[in-house]
C-alpha cells in the first residue's frame, strides 16, 4: 500500500501498536504518579519525581542498556517475570512496549501533574461536604475537570513512543517482524546501499502519521476544552 | 436540633481553642479575621483534621466522620460551583449522594426559594456571584444537610448583590429546621440574621449567647468594636404616620422612617451605640422623634474617652455609648431612670420573618 512494501507495513503495523499500548499502559500509571506527586506530601516524594524523569535527561541508550540488565532473561526482574507468567520480554515485542512506555513516562506525569495542579482548589472538598466519597469526587469532579491534560499527557505519550528508538533498539533490538519498529527500520534501510528510496517512503509514512495524531488531539482539545469552561 | 462544639487546634504559632453551644436557627461566628472562624468550619465540616475535637449533633458524635459522612452543608465564600455542570448539574450533584435521606427539602422548593428557575441551563462562569452564591446554597441544601456552614457568603459580593441575596437567605432561615453556622465580620448580615451570637478572637469564643443579650453587654462593646457596638430590639409594627412606621417594644413605641411592613409584622431593629443620646430629663422642643423612657442597668467605662452605659427599655435591652466625661457630669449610675434619644433617619431597621 502507498509504495511501503511489505516489510515496512509490518514495521508501520507494530510501530502503531507498540506506541498505541505503551500509551494505554502507561497512562493509568501516570496518572496515579502524577496524583501522588501533585496531591501528597511523603517522605522521598523528591526522590521518586527524580527517578521518573530520569528516561528524560539520561542518553536513551543507557536507558535501553538498564532495562537489558533489569529485565533481560537473566536480569531479576526478566527471570521472574519468565518463571511467573512466562513473560520474555527482552528483544520481544512486548519489550518495545516496554521501552517506549518507560520513556513516555516522564512526558506523561508532567502533563497530568499541571492538570491536577490547575483544579481550582477546594473544588473536591465542596464535593466531600456534598456526600462524595473519595473515589467519587476523582471520578464525577476531578477527572472531568483534568480531561483535557489527560489528552494532552496521552498525545505527548504516544508521540514519544512512535519515535523510541535509542532505548528500543538496546533492549530488543531490530528483528524485523518482531521488534523493527518505524523509526528502526528507517534507520536499518538507511544502512543498505540502495536502501535511501524505502527510507523515504517509511519517512513520508512517520510524517502523515504524526500530522494525523496531532489534527486528532487538536480536534478533541477543543470540544473538551469548551465542556470544561462551560 | 442542636450543635456542640468544642475543639483544639495548633497551627503554626495560631491556637485555636473553642467550646461553645449552637441550638436551632442562624448561630453567627464573628469576629476579625485570623480569628479563627473559617478554622472552626473547616472542622466542624472535616476538612480539617484538628488534634482535638468533640463535636455532637444532637447528642450524635460526628469528629470522626469522615467528610462525606456527616452530611453538612457547606457554602464557601467563593460559591465553588462545578464548571464542567450547568446549573441544573450542579443542583443534582447535591441530591445524588443525599438519596434516601428522610425528611428532605425537594428540588422544586429549592429552585422556587432561591430564584433559580431562569438560571438552570447556564454554566457557572456565566452567573454573577450572587447568582453562584444563591446556586451554591441550593447545591448544599439539595444534598439534605444536617446542618448548614457559611463562610462569609455574601464577602465576595457588591452592596446591591448583598442586598439581593439576604432576602433568600432570611427565607431559608425560616424554611429550614437546621442549625445554621454563619461566619462573618459584617455586623449588619449579623444583626439582620443571627439567633445566636459567638464573638471570636485570637483563636478563643470571647462571649456567647443570645443575640440580642450579647449585643446589649456593655462589655461586649470592645469585643464588637465601638462602631459596631449596638442592640437589637425586636418590635411589631402598628402602623403607618407621617411616613414613618411605628414600633412597639413592649411598652415603648419607636417612630422609625423605611419600614414597609403591614401592621402586625415582626421586625428587628439594630440602634448603634453611638446613634443614642442620654438625657436626665425629658429634652424639648428637639428635632428627633424618638424620646423613651429607660432605666440604666450598669454603665462600664471603657479604656479611652468612652464609656458604654446598658438601659432597660420596657424590658428590652439597649445600649448607649457616651463620653465618660458625660457619665460623670450627669452622674449617671445604675439603677437611674432617663431619657434616651436617637433620631429616627439614623436607625437602621431591618425585618425579619416572623
Amino acid at each position: 500500500m502507498m509504495g511501503l512494501d511489505p516489510a515496512g507495513a509490518e514495521a508501520l503495523r507494530l510501530s502503531l501498536r507498540v506506541a498505541g499500548l505503551a500509551t494505554v499502559l502507561a497512562l493509568p500509571v501516570a496518572l496515579g504518579l502524577a496524583w501522588l506527586l501533585a496531591r501528597r506530601d511523603f517522605p522521598g516524594k523528591g526522590l521518586l519525581n527524580a527517578a521518573i524523569l530520569l528516561p528524560l535527561v539520561l542518553p536513551p541508550v543507557v536507558t535501553g542498556y538498564l532495562l537489558l540488565l533489569a529485565f533481560g532473561r537473566t536480569g531479576p526482574v526478566g527471570r521472574a517475570l519468565e518463571a511467573a507468567f512466562g513473560l520474555v520480554l527482552a528483544f520481544n515485542w512486548t519489550g518495545a512496549v516496554l521501552a517506549a512506555s518507560v520513556m513516555a513516562l516522564p512526558l506523561m506525569v508532567r502533563a497530568l501533574r499541571l492538570a491536577f495542579e490547575a483544579v481550582p482548589p477546594g473544588l473536591e472538598d465542596a464535593a466531600a461536604t456534598l456526600g462524595a466519597r473519595p473515589w467519587s469526587v476523582f471520578t464525577t469532579v476531578t477527572l472531568p475537570l483534568i480531561a483535557p491534560g489527560v489528552l494532552a499527557g496521552a498525545v505527548l505519550g504516544f508521540a514519544k513512543a512512535l519515535g523510541e528508538f535509542g532505548a528500543t533498539i538496546t533492549f530488543v533490538a531490530a528483528i524485523p517482524g518482531q521488534t523493527m519498529t518505524l523509526p528502526s527500520a528507517i534507520y536499518t534501510e538507511l544502512q543498505v546501499p540502495g536502501g535511501e528510496a524505502r527510507a523515504a517512503v517509511l519517512t513520508l509514512w512517520a510524517c502523515a502519521v504524526a500530522v494525523l495524531a496531532v489534527l486528532a488531539s487538536e480536534w478533541l482539545a477543543r470540544r473538551m476544552a469548551a465542556r470544561v469552561a462551560g | 436540633m442542636s450543635l456542640q462544639v468544642e475543639i483544639r487546634h495548633r497551627q503554626g504559632d495560631f491556637t485555636l481553642d473553642v467550646a461553645f453551644h449552637a441550638p436551632r436557627g442562624v448561630t453567627a461566628l464573628f469576629g476579625r479575621s485570623g480569628a479563627g472562624k473559617s478554622t472552626v468550619l473547616n472542622v466542624v465540616s472535616g476538612l480539617l483534621q484538628p488534634d482535638q475535637a468533640r463535636i455532637t449533633l444532637d447528642g450524635a458524635a460526628l469528629e470522626r466522620l469522615a467528610p462525606h459522612a456527616r452530611r453538612i452543608g457547606y457554602v464557601f465564600q467563593e460559591a465553588r460551583l462545578f464548571p464542567h455542570l450547568s446549573v441544573a448539574g450542579n443542583l443534582d450533584y447535591g441530591a445524588r449522594y443525599a438519596q434516601g435521606a428522610a425528611g428532605g427539602i425537594a428540588r422544586d422548593e429549592v429552585i422556587a426559594l432561591l430564584g433559580l428557575e431562569t438560571l438552570l441551563a447556564r454554566r457557572p462562569a456565566a452567573l454573577s456571584g450572587g447568582e453562584a452564591q444563591r446556586v451554591a446554597l441550593g447545591r448544599a441544601l439539595l444534598a439534605q444537610p444536617r446542618l448548614l456552614l457559611m463562610d462569609e457568603p455574601l464577602a465576595s459580593l457588591d452592596a446591591p448583590r448583598k442586598a439581593e441575596i439576604l432576602p433568600y437567605l432570611e427565607a431559608l432561615k425560616a424554611r429550614a429546621g437546621l442549625p445554621i453556622l454563619y461566619v462573618s465580620h459584617a455586623m449588619d448580615e449579623v444583626a439582620r440574621l443571627a439567633d445566636t451570637l459567638v464573638l471570636m478572637r485570637g483563636g478563643t469564643v470571647t462571649a456567647a449567647g443570645r443575640l440580642q443579650d450579647v449585643l446589649a453587654d456593655p462589655a461586649a462593646v470592645p469585643l464588637v468594636g465601638v462602631r459596631d457596638a449596638g442592640a437589637v430590639l425586636d418590635g411589631v409594627v402598628q402602623g403607618q404616620r407621617d411616613g414613618l412606621a411605628q414600633i412597639a417594644v413592649g411598652d415603648a413605641l419607636l417612630h422609625l422612617p423605611g419600614v414597609t411592613a403591614a401592621p402586625g409584622a415582626r421586625v428587628r431593629v439594630r440602634v448603634l451605640a453611638q446613634d443614642v443620646i442620654l438625657a436626665r430629663t425629658r429634652p424639648t422642643g428637639i428635632s428627633a422623634q424618638n424620646v423613651l423612657h429607660v432605666t440604666i442597668r450598669s454603665v462600664q467605662m471603657g479604656d479611652g474617652p468612652g464609656a458604654a452605659v446598658a438601659l432597660d427599655l420596657s424590658g428590652a435591652l439597649l445600649l448607649a455609648r457616651v463620653t465618660a466625661r458625660a457619665v460623670r457630669e450627669l452622674e449617671l449610675r445604675e439603677g437611674m431612670a432617663c431619657f434616651a434619644v436617637l433620631k429616627a433617619t439614623s436607625v437602621a431597621p431591618m425585618s425579619i420573618g416572623s
